[in-house]
């Protein structure tokens, strides 16, 4: 039911080391869509410390820019983000709020929603505005990708929820749009600092974010032996990807689980996307059937894999990733003759 | 009539599971290849309370049923037999008959240990001349003083080069035949006591079977298992509930060998589809899976007898040669729907048919079986 | 010190299956277990208990049958366990779980309560942090690592890309990861022990100050609006009798005409 008095979609902006993270640019996208439904407007709202390119959220789409600005708030705590934004929600009454679902948003937005009471919906895959009673529709998936619920929040506001990267797209980028920051002032006491930060430590890994990667050679437990998983790399440097694995795979300690890929992993959609040896659990499915063309290669043709490809390989894997490897040479020779 | 399981052996089944996936299945490939004894196993068998179910708590076991125990060497022999007929040989054939015919003194001092699992047992009674023909022992033990002085040897000895604690059988009077056979239990560092050859097998061929030789082994009389002369009804008893830890084995044999062979049917690919399409594989896959759900109908009822004090002997027998012949004929078929495959050592059903064997064979053969199941006809 | 972890008795989803005519859940047959981020909970306050003699109680809220998860629990060393059970409970989202759990928490002692991040049923990640906010008490989210120095607990408390160290005062809520540590097994003696020498206390509705009106579906700001699986996306074209050449030729050819290559 819609409440007059809570009005504008927001966007929760985080920010890492100074810099607007890719999911809140992806959020805005969404919010813009969102805001046109409603005719209301795009707020984004951003806590930090002498951020980088902030008018780069206008850019993206949001018509006003709330603006905390204090050491404080240069690195993510939780208990005096959750402060500000409360004081936010109270002074300006959303009627959405965004975040995103990652390792902050998951923290933050549960500890916000218990204290202004309000619902939170996680990890959306779909939302849109209901042309009823233009409440919010809020899908995600549920039972590990098992079956989709449409969520919404009638009687409470702000409606909230979490999207995980890579599921939101973001706009064309305008800079010709107004930047219009408006800088609140924000009172951190001593007692907010609810823990101490020790130390922070940067696990720079040497892999490029599979959420990344244009082409992914996604291998399961099917591979085999953490060997094999050599010939996914070879494939992978063929295609200029990345390897990637299925929560099986992690599970056996054979993949990090930074490259999971599914419901509990990531949300992956790449041009290509080869799945060598994944059965296809839905909680796999859940994570990369938005790729754009997927190829599996499987010795079992009753995979479910195979039902969600483009194109299925009935066959062993280790025999036919290196002959497709070779291949994948002469025709790279072909072109450049 | 009840068949289902209690709250308490779901959780033993789940932990079964857990513990055999990840700490046996790993393993049965290699101690097979270099038939080498899986001492690592046991140890974690002991940590978590596996190497005496069924012996009560007092006495360093865990107080729970033979049921319970039963299952737990099922589960060991879906995925290693080895495995499955090291914790059966220590705990029905060495812990039991201390537990059964012990003085408190010696369950003190040895069953404690065997039920807590600090110490691994095992069971001599087969010697070169004396198999199925338990009554033509060669062992002797002549009294001297406070002790029995033992000569001879045993053969095909399970556990024996990792064993602690051994039931012995030796005669003490020759002439009176099956009635002059008494038990003992010996320690591994009794001076003159050795072991000897170790057998190279078809099968099981993580299990380490030996020779135990016996030279002028100065055994204390208080180390005599129940009474003289009482040692061949000891063995006989301790044999009949020794059935039912190789009837779970055989069982455990033949379900593993069906878990793969499904997995294996579903992949594999010929004439263009996937094996598991043709009626042949069904209807062999129909038959595995029947005739095993029978054998474990026999198993489990012979564990529930020995529980509730019904007379299980017959019951041990009928579960020992059914389940073994159906290990047998299960492992077969699952190497013949593996097709060449499965006669290598690629996939494991090559290996499961070969373990399948001996259960047809020791503590009792399938022939013994039929004598114990009809004389209790005729 | 005394911890409390709070689990959930979940259907393992990696064994759940559509039905491929009706598009259905197919939910027969499939096994309940631990929700494994809250094993590993138990498992980080079992080794607590191990290193400074803590006490460790594990509360659940669900059916009658999540008894079998809290003897888990017990078999694997917990000293105490609660089911929190009662048909008022049911329909309740994360706000109202949360809070539920939080009024049945404040009827125990506690130190420490410790949550997983979040459940292979729901991946909500709410409840945890969510009921630290109506106890009013600080948490720590996505915990890899923990250990206890003096009246604080020492966190790894994990990021996208790194970790913080975090010290905070107890009492605290923490919510674990799986990858922090890989869960005991239960050992049998201890599981006749979790039937035979401890009880599944059960708590109700009645044992908790908290109104009709807060908790189960009345109680929950969000609503299930629809639920419905997936149409499967038509598959495409499947080789099933190639050898390795012609399929790498096959799959090279389909690259290039996607220009993909």
């Amino acid at each position: 039911m819609r409440k007059p008095e809570y009005t504008d979609v927001f966007v929760f902006v985080e920010q890492k080391n100074k810099k607007i993270q890719n999911v809140s640019l992806e959020l805005l996208g969404k919010a813009c869509d969102l805001a046109k439904d409603l005719n209301e407007k795009v707020t984004a709202v951003l806590l930090g410390c002498d951020v980088e390119n902030v008018e780069k959220l206008a850019h993206f789409g949001a018509d006003t820019i709330i603006y905390a600005n204090d050491k404080e708030l240069d690195i993510y705590m939780t208990e005096p983000y959750t402060k500000v934004l409360t004081e936010v929600i109270e002074n300006k009454k959303p009627d959405i709020f965004l975040f995103g679902a990652t390792a902050i948003g998951r923290d933050l937005a549960p500890r916000l929603a218990g204290r202004v009471f309000t619902g939170l919906t996680a990890d959306c895959t779909s939302l849109e505005i209901s042309e009823e009673n233009q409440d919010l529709l809020m899908t995600r998936p549920a039972f590990g990708g098992n079956i989709m619920a449409t969520i919404v929040c009638p009687d409470h506001r702000p409606q909230m929820a979490t999207v995980r990267p890579g599921v939101m797209q973001k706009i064309d980028m305008d800079t010709s749009r107004p930047v219009n920051i408006e800088k609140v002032a924000v009172n951190i006491l001593p007692e907010d600092k609810t823990y101490e930060i020790l130390e922070i430590v940067e696990e720079k890994t040497e892999r490029m974010d599979i959420q990344e990667a244009t082409v992914l050679v996604s291998g399961g437990r099917g591979v085999g032996t953490p060997e094999n998983f050599k010939l996914l790399e070879d494939l992978a440097a063929e295609l200029g990807g990345i390897v990637s694995s299925s929560r099986a795979a992690v599970d056996v300690g054979w993949m990090p689980k930074e490259v999971q890929v599914g419901q509990t992993g990531k949300t992956v959609r790449p041009n290509l996307y080869i799945a060598c040896g994944i059965s296809g659990a839905i909680q796999h499915l859940a994570g990369m059937e938005e790729s754009d063309f997927i190829v599996a290669i499987n010795k079992d043709e009753t995979a479910l894999i195979f039902e969600n490809a483009d194109l299925g390989i009935v066959g062993d894997l280790q025999k036919i990733i290196p002959a497709l490897v070779e291949e994948l040479k002469v025709a790279k020779q072909a072109k450049n003759q | 009539m009840d068949f289902t399981i209690t709250k308490e052996q779901i959780l033993l089944q789940q932990l079964y599971k857990e513990f055999t996936e990840r700490e046996v299945k790993p393993l049965a490939a290699e101690i097979d290849e270099e038939e080498r004894f899986p001492i690592e196993t046991v140890e974690k068998m002991q940590k978590y309370g596996m190497m005496g179910i069924p012996i009560p708590k007092k006495y360093g076991g865990e107080g729970g049923d033979n049921l319970s125990y039963a299952m737990l060497v099922e589960e060991l022999s879906k995925a290693c037999a080895t495995t499955g007929v090291v914790l059966s040989a220590h705990t029905s054939l060495c812990a039991a008959p201390i537990y059964e015919f012990g003085t408190e003194e010696q369950k003190q001092k040895y069953l404690l240990d065997l039920a807590s699992g600090k110490k691994l047992g095992a069971f001599g009674l087969t010697e070169a001349n004396a198999g199925t023909d338990a009554a033509g022992q060669q062992t002797k033990a002549v009294l001297d003083g406070d002790h029995y002085v033992l000569n001879g040897s045993k053969i095909f000895i399970t556990n024996a080069s990792h064993a602690d604690v051994f039931i012995v059988f030796a005669m003490t009077d020759k002439s009176k035949g099956t009635r002059g056979i008494t038990a003992f239990i010996l320690e591994k560092e009794f001076e003159g006591f050795t072991i000897g050859k170790k057998e190279l097998k078809l099968g099981i061929r993580g299990s380490a079977t030996c020779e135990l030789i016996f030279d002028n082994v100065r055994v204390p009389k208080e180390n005599m298992l129940g009474k003289e002369g009482k040692g061949f009804g000891i063995a006989m008893k301790t044999l009949d509930g020794g059935r039912i830890g190789i009837a779970a084995q055989a069982l455990g044999i033949a379900q593993g060998a069906i878990d793969e062979t499904v997995q294996y049917v579903k992949e594999r690919k010929q004439f263009g589809r996937s094996i598991s399409k043709f009626q042949n594989t069904q209807f062999v896959l129909a038959d595995m899976q029947t005739r095993t759900e029978a054998a474990r109908l026999l198993v489990y009822r012979a564990a529930f007898n020995k529980d509730n004090g019904i007379p299980y002997s017959k019951e041990a027998a009928m579960a020992k040669l059914f389940a073994a012949e159906t290990a047998m004929w299960v492992t077969t078929q699952a190497v013949q729907l593996h097709g060449g495959y499965g006669y290598t050592r690629e996939y494991p059903v090559e290996r499961m048919m070969r373990d399948a064997k001996i259960t047809e064979i020791y503590e009792g053969t399938s022939e013994v079986q039929k004598m114990v199941i009809s004389a209790s006809m005729l | 010190m005394k911890i409390v972890v709070c689990i959930k008795q979940v259907p393992d989803t990696n064994e759940v299956r559509l039905d491929p005519v009706t598009g259905t859940l197919i939910r027969d047959g499939v096994p309940s277990i631990i929700n494994p981020d809250d094993k590993s909970g138990l498992e980080a306050a079992l080794v607590l208990k191990e290193k400074y003699n803590a006490h460790v109680s594990v509360l659940t809220m669900g059916p009658p049958q999540a008894d079998l998860a809290l003897r888990e629990a017990l078999a694997m060393g917990a000293d105490e366990a609660i089911l929190l059970t009662d048909r008022a409970f049911a329909g309740a989202d994360t706000w109202a779980t949360s809070l539920t759990l939080a009024k049945a928490l404040e009827k125990m002692e506690y130190d420490v309560i410790i949550t997983g991040r979040q459940a292979i049923d729901g991946d909500t990640a709410q409840v945890g942090p969510e009921i630290a906010e109506h106890m009013k008490i600080p948490h720590v989210s996505y915990a890899n690592g923990v250990d206890k120095d003096g009246d604080s607990l020492i966190i790894k408390r994990m990021f996208e890309e790194g970790y913080h160290k975090i010290k905070v005062k107890m009492p605290c809520l923490i919510t674990a990861l799986t990858e922090m540590n890989t869960p005991r097994y239960m050992s049998v003696g201890k599981i006749y022990d979790a039937y035979r020498e401890k009880e599944v206390k059960v708590m109700t509705f009645e044992d908790l100050d908290i109104a009709k009106e807060e908790i189960g579906l009345k109680g929950s700001p969000t609503k299930v609006k629809k639920s419905f699986t997936k149409g499967a996306k038509t598959a495409g074209k499947l080789y099933n009798d190639l050898d390795e050449k012609e399929a790498a030729k096959v799959i090279v050819e389909k690259l290039k005409e996607k220009f993909i290559i």
